[in-house]
């Protein structure tokens, strides 16, 4: 194991933010660590750098204890979200940074940063200063400093999140492609579950300071721990007192066994996908549909047609 | 045959131009006339006298002595403004805000009643028995209180807003804590700290009001040269004072523009 945390709990003041958490991250691994702001995802990946003490527990990094480790001495590489770039120091000097402390000869800082900026498509931009680039520019800049001393672990904390839509998209596959070739074992906060999906191979979902499910984002999609996990991982709705996948729902005009009947309400295009508004007994549902499905059934607002989770979905009851 | 292509020019609109006729006629009646008029009146008797009046000896020994004493008030402000500054910000103490408020009261007193506080505590009579009255040392501690504020107030806001975020990194990085100040933090701060300087300096070598009482104003040892300027006037030699204020003002403004060149230089790398 890369890390290994065991038990570790932390709290400001008095308000608790991890809970007896224990977590195992495998060597050469991309794990998401998935939940909504204030869950203490950003708090955890905190203390494996070293930037925040544990109250109790134990961090482990490559099998040694760090949890009285400082910073400096990890060997962790982290991102920040603001990317947190040395306004003074050229691109090049900020990716050479860790290697002039660590006094390496000049030639040799040299070609490993251009090897860097290389990686990171920035080797044309090295004379220029952090003010000059774009904010995925300045992400980049960031990985590729945080890259130079061969860190055993890449943390990174929200690294897309300050970033537009668009670049962010292109930087999650980008991401994907440079853990590929690359191989550090790398942790990265999130609060977008399709960022999450997308990129991480195992996904840590954490709610209220506690890990609240692990596993890989298939696993965490369609079997979800508790009602939360379903509804921050996806789209839901709720189907005869359950909590249902709105794509797993099969819907006819003629009646089906186990189907309940209900009302159309609306019927909404987005683009290749259609969502059929439904009312079942007085409560709203909705459904998710292809676009060609929809024009099959020809639904109109006021028909009635019959609902049914599709045979082998996941549905969670609720507590009511 | 040529197509000739009219360019649109861009003017200042109607309500630039007047705010910018404003500030440079205000500029103008306030400063720069005034300032034209002194160096003007410097050369009314020819470059011989001007040379003359400046080199007097004592007119030398208090020129020498005030931007002598001025560049090392400017130094120790340099040093203690920027700790100063840096404990105002990092550090978490009762009475912060009272300091805080305290560092302003070398701006807000009247200098003379400064030269007062500080004869009383410092002078002949001094209950602390340091006596600095009438001695050099007297007129570098006045000229140290009247600019305490200036590199504070201008490091403070720079410190304020920089992004501890990159202190991290540079942890992560390996560095420690000698090593974020030297390579993250300094370079950030310079700019503030050397133009917080500079005003100290400009201010410190026209100071008159708080060296007046504890220099004993005794030419050729602790006379400074506002001082000087002032004999000079009630004297009747205008030309003379005029001849001094050119040199003072000469040094002020390659201060600031040397320290002002340094900060340009500083900040197109930033």
């Amino acid at each position: 194991m890369a890390i290994e945390i065991r038990d570790v709990n932390k709290s400001f003041g008095t308000t608790p933010v991890l809970r007896d958490v224990s977590l195992d991250v495998a060597a050469g691994s991309l794990t998401a660590l998935l939940g909504p702001s204030g869950g203490g995802k950003s708090t955890l990946l905190r203390v494996i750098a070293g930037l925040e003490r544990p109250d109790t527990g134990t961090v482990r990094i490559s099998g040694v204890d760090a949890t009285r480790l400082s910073p400096q001495r990890r060997n962790v590489g982290f991102v920040f979200q603001h990317y947190a770039a040395f306004k003074h120091l050229t691109v090049f000097r900020n990716v050479a940074f860790g290697l002039e402390i660590r006094k390496r000869p000049k030639a040799e800082i040299r070609k490993r940063v251009m090897e860097l900026l290389e990686l990171v498509h920035l080797e044309k931009l090295a004379d220029r200063y952090p003010s000059q680039l774009s904010g995925g520019q300045r992400q980049r800049m960031a990985l590729a400093r945080a890259l130079a001393v061969e860190p055993q672990v890449l943390l990174l904390d929200e690294p897309f999140g300050a970033l537009d839509a668009q670049v962010r998209k292109e930087l999650r596959a980008w991401l994907r492609r440079l853990h590929d070739e690359v191989h550090v074992t790398t942790v990265f906060v999130t609060h977008d579950q399709e960022e999450a999906i997308e990129v991480a191979d195992t996904i840590v979902v954490l709610a209220g300071g506690e890990v609240v499910q692990t596993g890989s984002p298939v696993e965490v999609y369609d079997n979800p721990a508790n009602p939360f996990v379903m509804r921050f991982l996806g789209p839901v709705t709720e189907l005869g007192g359950s909590l249902v996948r709105p794509h797993d729902i099969e819907i006819s005009q003629d009646p089906v066994e186990g189907g309940s009947p209900a009302v159309v309400s609306r019927v909404v295009r987005l683009g290749f996908e259609a969502r059929v508004e439904v009312e079942i007994d007085g409560r709203e549902a909705w459904v998710q549909v292809t676009r060609e499905q929809a024009d099959r059934l020809g639904l109109e607002p006021g028909d009635t047609v019959h609902v049914r989770p599709l045979p082998g979905a996941r549905s969670l009851a609720l507590a009511v | 045959m040529t197509a000739i292509t009219v360019r649109p020019v861009r003017r200042p609109a109607g309500g630039t131009a007047a705010g910018l006729g404003v500030a440079v006629l205000y500029l103008s009646l306030i400063v720069l006339i005034p300032l034209a008029a002194v160096v003007w009146r410097s050369a009314d008797q020819g470059p011989g006298y001007f040379w003359r009046s400046v080199t007097t000896p004592d007119a030398w020994a208090a020129l020498t002595l005030t931007i002598g004493a001025s560049a090392l008030v400017a130094l120790i402000n340099l040093v203690m403004g920027t700790a100063i500054a840096w404990v105002l910000v990092r550090d978490r103490f009762p009475g912060r805000a009272v300091l805080d408020t305290i560092i302003d009261l070398p701006f807000a007193l009247p200098t003379i009643v400064a030269g007062l506080v500080l004869l009383a505590l410092y002078g002949p009579q001094s209950p602390l028995g340091i006596n600095l009255a009438y001695s050099r040392a007297g007129v570098v501690l006045a000229l140290m209180f009247v600019t305490l504020p200036f590199v504070v107030r201008t490091v403070q806001p720079v410190l304020l807003e920089l992004d501890t975020e990159m202190e991290q990194a540079a942890a992560s990085l390996g560095a420690g804590p000698f090593q974020i100040f030297r390579r993250v933090i300094l370079p950030n701060l310079i700019p503030a700290m050397l133009s917080g300087t500079a005003l100290a300096f400009t201010r410190a070598i026209a100071e008159f009001g708080s060296t007046v009482l504890i220099s004993g104003n005794l030419p050729f040892k602790t006379q400074v040269a506002a001082v000087n300027i002032f004999g000079q006037i009630e004297s009747d030699n205008t030309t003379g004072a005029a001849a001094i204020s050119t040199v003072l003002l000469a040094v002020a403004l390659v201060a600031l523009i040397t320290l002002d060149a340094l900060q340009r230089w500083g900040s197109r790398r930033g």
